[in-house]
């Protein structure tokens, strides 16, 4: 391996490019190939852990048989495809979207506010659609209440960041630090409001827990493709301005004078990280700890530059948020621990190994 | 180069300057001097548009930078912070090549004649050896010069810079500005610096303007700007002004203010230079 010994300054020939740096790409592509790779092993594999075991050839087959053209004669029962196609895989997709979804807006935030302890919930939108939630469970079941438990926790996570930016804005700039406390005292209100609720549910409160705490244990495939465009469409948008997110890491002046638009940017990746943190709770409720923590680990291992850290984070979320899910059905099986659990048990000690293993700044 | 037409500015409804007119040719450098408060940083902050004029025009290569966009600004005019706020998990490298941001679109990358740009500027700045630390680890006086590369990275101009030396030892201090300097000689650099030692203006900068109560008080080389008359008027303090031994250009000396050398007499500073050449 090349390695960049720094030259002295004064006898230096001027060399054709930088080494180390066009080294360090490469290492980064490598990753994000193999975190693709590793995202297709995890789904499989997903599809096959459960209470009944389905063997990884079995797995193969059904898939494959599914795309056109291919023509597999099936040496599986019905019922097998049934668990694999109608429960398993919807599970194991929708895990992964709301995982890539949590992590990169996440990562997002944390980039915008130049603050590490921002995760995608800081503004108010877990709140909001908490609230969105609750009242949906409360609605008598007449009135439809728990098929609408997705679009108002959806459109209570929006609300809540509107009425937040709104009152945060100053003329047409966008204070970052008003911004966050502007969320951080509505989420507080609007906690108070969830959590009287809450105490007044009577017989819903379970249900209404284990939506807080997050679970897949109802995905079907109509969620995921409910969630899958404006997943798909805020992670794009997100990733097409990794480099102004860069850039802005410097200071919001100094990202202006090198040619940044910063309230335009601010605006744009705001709306997009809250449109696809608030469509990955709207079904499985508010997990924790995906969108604090792998943008953080990712950060450790393959530094802080946003146009690999996102695409990274978003494979890296999907990947754990799937192996997660896998635990939390399978370990107390058949009762299910909720998601969050989990993510916050096995996430947390892996966390603070990486913490030790590298000690220097992270952000 | 910059040209500057009667610019007022100001926070709010407070006026920090008005009726600014200023020229500044390629290859000049122009000080900025003035107690604080007089208004060196919104100048420097009025120029780059961070600031909005009041009224008044700022001139670019003959354009109007109000009618121009961030980045098209941004590729003709470079700044200089005074403590550049740099993230400290980045490489130098990584800071430097973000002076290419302006030249680039949405969905370009960077191509090797930017990794070209940026590390010729290092070389330029001698900060090819912090390319691969972390930013976190490197000096102040190193910082200042990466900061220094990432605005050549830019190719810009004109460079601005916001008391580039107020935070740096007196060897990083000369440091920084020879390499202002000299890029300002030899890129045809138009160049503003905004500085509070007057030292260091006096012997860097072809011309200088020295800010007081929201105008211009004095314009000229240093030799006509920097005088004992001029710092009572502006600054309120008593100094002594000689030619410096080596230029001849202005040198400022302070006085105490409490009398602490009973031997010495104000306003009588003639045989102390004497004294100290023989």
């Amino acid at each position: 391996m090349m390695s960049f010994n720094p030259p002295s300054a004064t006898t230096m020939p001027l060399p054709e490019t930088t080494p180390a740096y066009s080294l360090r790409w490469r290492t980064r592509l490598y990753s994000i190939a193999g975190l693709a790779l590793l995202l297709g092993v995890v789904m499989v594999v997903a599809s096959a852990v459960g209470s009944t075991h389905i063997p990884i050839g079995t797995i193969w087959g059904v898939l494959l048989s599914r795309l056109p053209f291919v023509d597999i004669i099936p040496a599986w029962p019905a019922a097998t495809e049934t668990i694999i196609v109608d429960i398993r895989l919807p599970r194991v997709v929708l895990a992964g979207l709301v995982g890539a979804a949590l992590a990169v807006a996440g990562a997002t935030y944390q980039g915008l506010f130049r603050n590490p302890l921002a995760d995608p919930y800081l503004i108010g939108v877990a709140q909001g659609a908490a609230l969105g939630a609750v009242v949906g469970f409360l609605l008598p079941s007449s009135v439809a209440g728990l098929s609408l438990i997705p679009a108002l926790a959806f459109f209570g996570g929006l609300l809540a960041v509107a009425v937040v930016y709104s009152i945060a804005r100053v003329g047409k700039t966008l204070p970052v630090t008003t911004l966050i406390l502007a969320g951080v005292a509505l989420g507080a209100f609007l906690a108070s409001i969830t959590s009287y609720l809450m105490i007044t549910s009577g017989d819903r409160l379970h249900g209404i827990i284990s939506w807080l705490m997050g679970r897949f244990s109802l995905s079907n495939w109509g969620q995921v493709w409910v969630i899958v465009a404006p997943s798909v469409i805020g992670v794009v948008f997100i990733w097409l301005h990794a480099r102004p997110l860069n850039v802005m890491q410097l200071d919001e002046e100094q990202a202006q004078q090198l040619g940044i638009n910063v309230e335009r940017v601010k605006l744009i990746l705001l709306v997009a990280a809250t449109l696809i943190t608030a469509a990955a709770v709207s079904f499985v409720g508010t997990i924790g700890f995906v969108g604090i923590i792998i943008p953080h680990a990712v950060r450790l291992i393959w530094g802080p530059d946003h146009r690999f850290l996102l695409p990274l984070t978003t494979l890296a979320g999907a990947n754990f948020l799937i192996l997660a899910d896998t635990a939390a059905r399978t370990v107390l099986a058949p009762t299910e621990i909720p998601v969050g659990v989990i993510t916050a048990f096995f996430g947390a000690p892996f966390f603070l190994y990486l913490l030790r293993q590298k000690k220097r700044a992270v952000f | 180069m910059l040209k500057l037409e009667n610019v007022t500015l100001g926070y709010g409804k407070h006026t920090v300057l008005s009726g600014i007119n200023l020229e500044v040719a390629p290859g000049e450098l122009l000080g900025i001097i003035g107690p604080n408060g007089s208004g060196k940083s919104t100048l420097i902050k009025g120029i780059c548009h961070l600031l909005t004029l009041k009224s008044g025009r700022v001139l670019i290569d003959g354009r109007d930078a109000a009618g121009m966009g961030r980045s098209e600004l941004a590729c003709l005019v470079a700044v200089v912070p005074q403590i550049a706020a740099l993230p400290e998990s980045f490489t130098g490298f990584e800071i430097v090549l973000m002076g290419r941001t302006p030249h680039l679109g949405l969905l370009r990358y960077e191509s090797r004649s930017d990794f070209d740009i940026a590390w010729q500027a290092m070389e330029i700045t001698k900060t090819q050896p912090f390319a691969e630390r972390r930013v976190g680890e490197l000096s102040s006086g190193e910082r200042q010069r990466l900061t220094i590369a990432r605005a050549l990275t830019q190719e810009p101009k004109l460079i601005l810079l916001d008391e580039p030396t107020s935070h740096l030892d007196i060897n990083y201090q000369i440091e920084t500005l020879d390499l202002v300097k000299g890029l300002c000689q030899e890129q045809n650099l138009a160049t503003v610096a905004a500085l509070h030692d007057l030292n260091l203006a006096a012997q860097y900068c072809d011309r200088l303007i020295m800010l007081n109560r929201g105008g211009i008080h004095a314009e000229g080389s240093p030799k006509e700007v920097i005088t004992a008359q001029h710092i009572k008027a502006v600054y309120g303090a008593e100094v002594c002004v000689y030619p410096h031994p080596f230029n001849a250009l202005p040198a400022t000396l302070i006085i105490p203010g409490d009398g602490r050398s009973p031997s010495f007499k104000k306003g009588d500073c003639q045989p102390f230079l004497l004294s100290s050449n023989s």
